[in-house]
């Protein structure tokens, strides 16, 4: 009851907020607590002149321009600056930069020490800037948009711009325009009162969804005039949730009529198939539920970036030891001179002696300033660069790309692209995700006998490759509809070759009750098998919600067979009641029923020729499979209103049933339920159809002995039937009626219509009232329904287990079906043994737990070698077996991954996942080689990937496509959305979208790889980097008395991580690869490089740390000898220092290049020319300017010295020597 | 060198079915572009550290360092270079007497010959002593002449007037006057020619340093409203008299002094001993030579250390064998790995060939 249990919560908080508020508001004026109140009352606007002003009610509430802009120009640079310093690094800088403004301690200019943090801060705020400014344009374009609204003076609906709409108006929308706010519909040019949006912008749902018109503005004939309009409308405040809307209408008589979110049309959503309508303006602007829906990007961290800033934190510790050396050393150097002050020892400013401690304090904070390259600050910067560029190549990727769907790789999650490469788990929806999601009607069984479809596999094949709506047939491609991709249009469903027995059936039915009809007999004389029959397809026709739009205007309605008088005097409920009272109306209904006799037959029978085109679009692929299976048996839908359904039959022509609810599925009660109005019994029926654990559970075979006797043989046989379906991996599906009488149904709507007035605990009540009527059914009959695997599964599922992931099968589906299907993926093996856990109770999930482990300890944890080989040796063989000793298991690691596959179903692991077991379960678990949880709730979904992230602290990754995978995907640490069937909830919800499962492979095993080695490279190589250049500055302290001094200038000091050594790494971090994709693929093992971090572990930081201290050591000293007892002044030989530094680094970074493309030579190239044209302008620029280091003419003169060729050559050889050993 | 492998593909052929989709007037897709730079397959050099590859590498840095390294230590080892150790001592005026002999001369000491003074211990790097200076008065800016830059705090004034030059650095200024003499075998001093221009950078004394008050020769008066550095005997207008071009902030003992120092070792160029115009007898003839030192430069408070130091200079610079030993060093090194490693390879690397993993 998870609906109910948060639609309770949700019911519960806000009455209360509301309860507290409207204490608070009695206190103020009245025409506040207008405003504050828990509910918002909406006026028509054109009741008040606006251009008076004040008195109109709607002006507190929020307009309809919409400014998603983070900033005004005036605000931009602080707010900027205030969010750009929520980033700890970037405080840490500036609190440097400004360290250097103070006399004592700089060591720089102070302006230039402000460069890196302001040239950092200002490429961000121009990123930002420019982001803002793109938001800007998108308001700007969007707030001009044109609708149509009603003036008050002029009378007539005028144009005006989307964000001159105010909340009271009345618009009118045509056919294909956008909706501009959420708006209550009050009128529609569709006879029926009807209005269908498309919602692709908010949930990706391409189907075509109805919105009614309001219950009392349905009976209006003629066109709504706003005028007349004087009701006042009472709703909830503004909230995000797209699937809710609550309120009503109160009219000037005094009568309130509800409204649901079948009346709301949303913000952004575009209108279709409907003319022209008419509604007034609810929510707008930031109010709508579709702005409200809209978060920011999620922001995770990757498992590298956490480990980086571990060895981050390790740099300011080194930082901090270097810099306390230094002023320790400054201290003693300052002491060895006593009361003797040398000439070089410069007072302070103000020409005070400093005492060696006072010194050494002061020392220390400058030493920090000239050390701080040593935390990198271009590294986060960096890292930003190379992940977008990574990402871009992801998205490029052709064979990421499925032609079929027109749809490639979407990254949705900017910054955890490296994670792909670090993977442990995986954990996978099985519908959809690794089948296709495309249901095919298989099998069926009626009245318990077995009937089975073979449909033609021959269609299949070329649908694959065939664009959607291609479909081969003679006039087929010239009305495709290419610029509408459809996900619902199902083509091998169609191809059905009905079963000819039942077939045969299914006319001789028809046929008698044909001539029943014909001859006003009782319908009860025909035999009952053929009775459920009929039953059956009517139940496979109407139990949906299956739109009929036909191919050729694929969005527009077909089927409406019925006259116009009919439809207006049925919809409402309340006159359903006061039709039931009446006794006249059956009748009025049946003869309008029987459509073969009414005047548009000749439209009617045109339609009949065109019923093979007839297309069905489906919330679910099973619906579409069932109707498309039922139309081959020539039971077809062909129209369906929101009232009304209708269904043609081989002998009887259309029958339209009367639609008196739908009770909708959701996934607590695995059902869903039509109550309709028999036409020919003029009974009233209940078909539902559901999942068999849930539907048999509710079937009560009669009480009288014959017709008790042949339902609970029929219950038998059909559940032996879906234990076969099950087996054969097919989906099975259970479809009873019931029949109500109508006392039973008057008492039963009598609370259903209270439920659905109810603005409080709606969704509860209407569940409970669902409960109420699906009891106590008759069987009818079971379908199975083939969900195909996808292509390449068990290749891919294959390929990534020899990377050395661990797949986990977490479904809804039953046991059985979950087992075979994971025998058809390869995920289980027939040599492996299956423990199956089903437990009853939280004690005998212990026990079953307990025994299973201890099982596999005996059986296992004996075997020194614990490779499959032995382990299958060692499966047959008795668990006391001599070679197991407690010794030897008592030191192997209990852990290790056997041939043995684990079923669990929902019950037992919810059982499993309380907290004294789930060390057990979980121990057992990862001993198993895979895991298959069945019959598992989303939230349970959830929980296993939870538990298994939180505990095992592995890498997790959750991949599905449908709305239950929802949660689980966002607990994991990569989510994985399958942009497939079952609408966008799951992408939304990803980090990363697929277009297909097999994919994965490629993502994982090679962008993952990649993506994990590169960055791991670079971030390390930052490190190196950082510390090498650092260290050549901490060698001179030795030399200059531990002053602080540098010899490397003070540009090159703050341009070098900048400018000079950027590039290459860059390069190198977006472009290399260590191993090539093909050789990834065909050796998933090389993934397991990633998993274990080989990378980059923590020892790696350390050993680079010590190649980049002995790198430094041979760049400095090798120069120091050369220049020793020299007239070399500090920066003559500083430069070269700085030069070699920048060769070494650059050959290092070569050496760590695995491939070398055109980009590396040329980025190389480029970073060196870049530093000699630099230092030559530099040096040649200004005698004076630079102070206080005056570096004029060193460089050109540099330039002409052999010596400093002579070092250049030697030094980065030397250095990089051990490198090459 | 190293094996390398090109593993650009070909482009077309690969993906069948990418041309069936369109077709004429075919809906843009969303198909990402065929290039090799989107699909990451740009051509690349993929080097190989294979033995095969490296020992090589090792052995061509061993065969041209070794002779590079040989030539920069013969380099090194043809310049003379005679050191004198100046003893300090506490009278603050004294002449120290040095004899030496200096060896018979050979064809490269026809050339000039550098006369060094050297001061160890000597912390002319010090942070706050390197910024203690300001280079637009030097570089004979009129309003930072009397009025310094902030740098050069606390020898920035003195008696309310400002210093010029300011700074540490100037304030400490080397100002000992060193004298060759040439004894005669008879007995008789001759005073060397010493020059002392040219031994600061042309673009120090051209472009950095410059004297105020442009074509005002008359120094005095340009810094009339300026007090010489503390430390200083005479103002910087009397640095040398004699010879205006190398008079004020253009004298260039001045310059080269300003010119600080890397190591607290070092030694700065103080005078040239110009090769005799005839070039048949040597700069300096084999003889006695004594120094005179006016000892002004105290440098006990730090343990330092006075030197004088006769060089003469080669392409390559002043005497430092280091850099010939260190090209030998790596050769040598370089070439032992490789012969090392070849042994092994030789010995082992049958084994290995068959393990390596084809690329």
């Amino acid at each position: 009851p998870m609906i109910g249990f948060f639609g309770r919560s949700m019911a519960r908080e806000t009455g209360e907020s509301g309860e507290t508020k409207s204490t608070k508001v009695k206190k103020h004026k009245r025409r506040k607590s207008k405003k504050e109140s828990k509910t918002r009352i909406v006026h028509a606007n054109i009741l008040y002149d606006l251009t008076k002003g004040g008195d109109n009610p709607n002006r507190h509430y929020a307009n309809n321009k919409i400014k998603t802009t983070k900033y005004t120009l005036l605000s931009f640079l602080p707010k900027n600056l205030f969010e750009q310093f929520h980033r700890f690094a970037n405080v840490y800088f500036v609190f440097i930069a400004l360290l250097n403004f103070v006399p004592v301690v700089n060591a720089f200019q102070p302006e230039l020490a402000l460069a890196p943090v302001v040239f950092i801060l200002s490429v961000t705020a121009i990123k930002d800037l420019w982001e803002d400014y793109r938001r800007h344009r998108s308001d700007k374009e969007i707030n001009h948009m044109d609708c149509l609204v009603y003036s008050r003076n002029e009378k007539q609906y005028v144009e005006k711009y989307w964000k001159e709409l105010r909340v009271g108006d009345f618009i009118r929308l045509r056919c294909n325009e956008i909706l501009p706010a959420d708006v209550l519909l009050l009128s529609s040019s569709d006879p029926d009162r009807l209005c269908h949006i498309e919602t692709a912008t908010l949930d990706g749902e391409t189907n075509l969804k109805q919105r009614q018109v309001v219950r009392s503005f349905i009976d209006l004939d003629c066109e709504f005039d706003p005028f007349k309009y004087n009701s006042v409308i009472e709703c909830e405040k503004p909230n995000n949730d797209l699937n809710r809307f609550r309120g009503y209408i109160i009219h000037r008589s005094g009568r309130r009529d509800g409204l649901y979110k079948d009346n709301l049309l949303l913000r952004g959503c575009t209108i279709r198939n409907t003319e022209e309508a008419v509604g007034i303006v609810i929510y707008a602007g930031h109010e709508t539920k579709a702005m409200l829906n809209n978060n920011g990007p999620r922001y995770k961290r990757s498992k590298l970036e956490r480990q980086m800033n571990v060895d981050v934190f390790w740099c300011v510790v080194i930082l901090l030891v270097m810099c306390l050396f230094s002023a320790i050393g400054h201290g003693l150097w300052m002491f060895q001179y006593g009361d003797k002050r040398p000439v070089f020892d410069v007072l302070s400013p103000e020409g005070t002696d400093l005492s060696p401690v006072v010194s050494a304090i002061y020392l220390f904070l400058t030493m920090i300033i000239v050390f701080q390259v040593l935390i990198p600050i271009s590294l986060f910067v960096s890292i930003e660069i190379v992940k977008i560029c990574q990402v871009y190549f992801i998205h490029q990727d052709m064979e990421l790309y499925d032609e079929e769907t027109d749809s490639h790789l979407q990254c949705r999650a900017l910054n955890i692209t490296e994670d792909l490469g670090q993977m442990q788990y995986i954990f996978s929806d099985k519908t959809g995700t690794l089948t296709e999601n495309k249901m095919v009607f298989r099998r069926c069984t009626v009245a318990g006998v077995e009937y089975s479809a073979v449909n033609q596999y021959k269609i299949e094949a070329p649908n694959l490759t065939v664009a959607p709506g291609a479909e081969p047939k003679p006039n087929g491609p010239a009305f495709c509809p290419n610029t509408l991709p459809s996900l619902f249009m199902y083509h091998s469903e169609k191809d059905i070759t009905p079963d000819p027995q039942l077939m045969d059936k299914v006319n001789e039915c028809s046929s008698q009750m044909e001539f029943m009809r014909f001859h006003s007999q009782p319908l009860n004389q025909i035999p009952p098998d053929l009775c459920d029959i009929f039953d059956f397809f009517i139940a496979l026709t109407i139990c949906n919600t299956v739109v009929v739009s036909s191919p050729n205007q694929p969005r527009q309605k077909v089927g409406r067979p019925t006259t116009r008088n009919y439809l207006l005097s049925s919809p409402s409920a309340e006159s359903t009641l006061t039709k039931l009272n009446e006794e006249k109306r059956p009748e009025h209904d049946l003869q309008h029923a029987f459509s073969p006799t009414r005047p548009n037959f000749e439209k009617t029978k045109a339609l009949a020729q065109d019923e093979c085109e007839l297309r069905y679009e489906a919330e679910s692929p099973d619906e579409a499979a069932l109707v498309y299976a039922a139309r081959a048996y020539k039971c077809a839908l062909v129209g369906r209103l929101p009232d009304q359904v209708t269904v043609e039959l081989p002998h009887l022509g259309k029958l339209s049933f009367e639609l008196l609810h739908t009770l909708g599925f959701d996934s607590t009660r695995k059902r869903m339920s039509v109550v309709v109005k028999h036409p020919l019994t003029e009974q009233i029926t209940v078909y539902s159809k559901g999942a068999d654990s849930v539907i048999m559970d509710l079937i009560r075979p009669g009480t009288d002995d014959c017709k008790g006797k042949r339902q609970r043989k029929i219950l038998y046989k059909t559940q032996n039937y879906l234990n076969l379906y099950a087996a054969d991996g097919l989906r099975t599906l259970c479809i009873a009626k019931k029949v109500l009488s109508k006392e039973e149904y008057a008492s039963w709507l009598q609370h259903h219509l209270e439920a659905e007035t109810a603005i409080q605990r709606r969704e509860e009540l209407l569940f409970e009232s669902a409960l109420r009527l699906e009891t106590n059914l008759q069987l009818l009959g079971a379908t199975g329904i083939e969900d195909r695997l996808q292509d390449g599964v068990p290749e891919t599922i294959a390929s990534l287990r020899k990377a050395g992931l661990q797949i986990w099968v977490l479904t809804g589906d039953k046991q059985e079906t979950a087992i075979n299907i994971a025998y058809a993926c390869k995920l289980l093996d027939p040599e492996e043994e299956i423990i199956t856990l089903n437990a009853d109770s939280q004690e005998a999930c212990a026990v079953l737990l307990e025994n299973s482990l201890h099982y596999i300890q005996a059986k296992f944890l004996c075997n020194p070698r614990p490779d499959p080989q032995a382990a299958r040796d060692y499966a047959g063989i008795h668990f006391s077996s001599p070679v197991c000793s407690p010794a030897s298991s008592g030191h192997s690691s209990p852990f290790l991954v056997h041939r043995l596959g684990l079923v669990i179903d929902g019950r037992t692991l919810a059982y499993a996942l309380d907290k004294s077991l789930e060390d057990d379960f979980l121990a057992v678990a990862r001993s198993c080689r895979s895991v298959l949880c069945c019959r598992s709730t989303p939230l349970q979904k959830s929980m296993v990937v939870k538990l298994v992230r939180n505990k095992l602290k592995v890498m997790t990754l959750a991949i599905g496509d449908g709305a239950n995978d929802v949660s689980m995907i966002q607990v994991a640490d990569v989510g994985v959305g399958i942009s497939g069937q079952e609408g966008m909830q799951a992408v939304m919800a990803s980090d990363f979208a697929l277009p297909r499962f097999r994919y994965l492979q490629k993502l994982l095993l090679v962008h993952g790889h990649w993506c994990y080695s590169r960055l791991a490279n670079m971030i390390l190589y930052f490190f190196y980097k950082n510390a090498m250049f650092v260290a050549l500055i901490f060698w001179y302290q030795f030399y200059c008395g531990f002053s602080g001094s540098a010899m490397v200038d003070q540009w090159y000091l703050i341009f070098f991580n900048l400018m000079f050594s950027a590039f290459p790494q860059l390069i190198t971090g977006t472009l290399d690869k260590d191993v090539s994709a093909e050789t990834l693929q065909e050796l998933p093992q090389l993934y397991m490089n990633g998993q274990n971090s080989e990378e980059y572990k923590p020892y790696m930081f350390w050993m680079n740390m010590i190649d980049a201290f002995y790198q430094s050591l041979i760049c400095f000293f090798i120069p120091y000898f050369a220049y020793v007892d020299s007239d070399v002044d500090l920066f003559t030989w500083g430069t070269p220092i700085t030069t070699l530094a920048l060769f070494t680094i650059l050959l290092h970074l070569g050496i760590e290049t695995k491939t070398w493309t055109l980009m590396n030579w040329m980025s190389i190239g480029f970073s060196i020319a870049l530093f000699f044209t630099v230092a030559l302008c530099y040096n040649a620029s200004c005698p004076t300017c630079f102070s206080p280091s005056n570096t004029y003419w060193i460089m050109q003169k540099l330039l002409g010295d052999p010596i400093f060729y002579l070092l250049c050559v030697v030094t980065p050889i030397a250095a990089l020597l051990p490198r090459y050993i | 060198m190293m094996a390398s492998s090109y593993n650009a593909k070909d482009e077309d052929g690969h993906h069948p079915g990418s041309v069936g989709s369109g077709g004429p007037g075919a809906v843009k897709s969303k198909k990402p572009d065929n290039t090799a730079f989107k699909q990451q397959r740009l051509p690349a050099w993929q080097p190989i550290l294979t033995a095969g590859t490296v020992l090589p590498a090792f052995f061509m840095i061993g065969l041209i360092f070794i002779p590079i390294g040989i030539g920069l230590l013969v380099t090194s080892n043809n310049i003379k270079e005679f050191e004198v150790r100046a003893v300090a001592i506490a009278t603050s005026y004294c002449v120290i007497r040095a004899l030496c002999s200096y060896t018979a001369p050979r064809t490269k000491d026809f050339s000039n010959v550098f006369m060094y003074y050297g001061l160890s211990n000597f912390y002319q790097n010090h942070r706050r002593y390197v910024k203690s200076r300001d280079d637009s008065q030097l570089n004979g800016d009129k309003s930072s002449l009397l009025n310094p830059s902030k740098e050069c705090e606390p020898y920035r004034t003195s008696d309310k007037k400002s210093i010029a030059p300011c700074g540490a650095i100037a304030n400490s200024l080397f100002n000992d006057t060193l004298e060759l003499f040439y004894i005669h075998p008879n007995g008789s001093r001759i005073a060397i020619h010493l020059v002392k221009t040219g031994i600061a950078w042309w673009t120090d004394k051209h472009v950095k340093f410059r004297n105020p008050g442009e074509n005002n020769n008359n120094l005095s008066i340009v810094f009339q409203d300026t007090s010489k550095p503390v430390n200083w005997r005479k103002p910087v207008y009397e640095l040398d008299p004699s010879d205006p071009d190398n008079n004020g902030f253009i004298n260039e003992d001045f310059i080269v002094w300003m010119r600080t120092a890397a190591l607290p070792t070092f030694r700065k160029l103080y005078r040239i001993i110009q090769k005799k115009k005839d070039n048949m007898t040597p700069t300096l003839p084999p003889g006695n030579y004594s120094l005179e030192v006016i000892y002004n430069y105290p440098v006990r408070s730090f343990d330092g250390r006075k030197r004088m130091i006769l060089s003469t200079i080669s392409w390559m610079g002043g005497k430092n064998p280091f850099l010939g030993i260190a090209y030998i060093t790596v050769g040598s090194v370089c070439f032992f790995l490789g012969v090392v490693l070849l042994i092994i390879h030789h010995k082992y690397g049958n084994r290995n060939n068959n393990a390596d993993i084809p690329n």
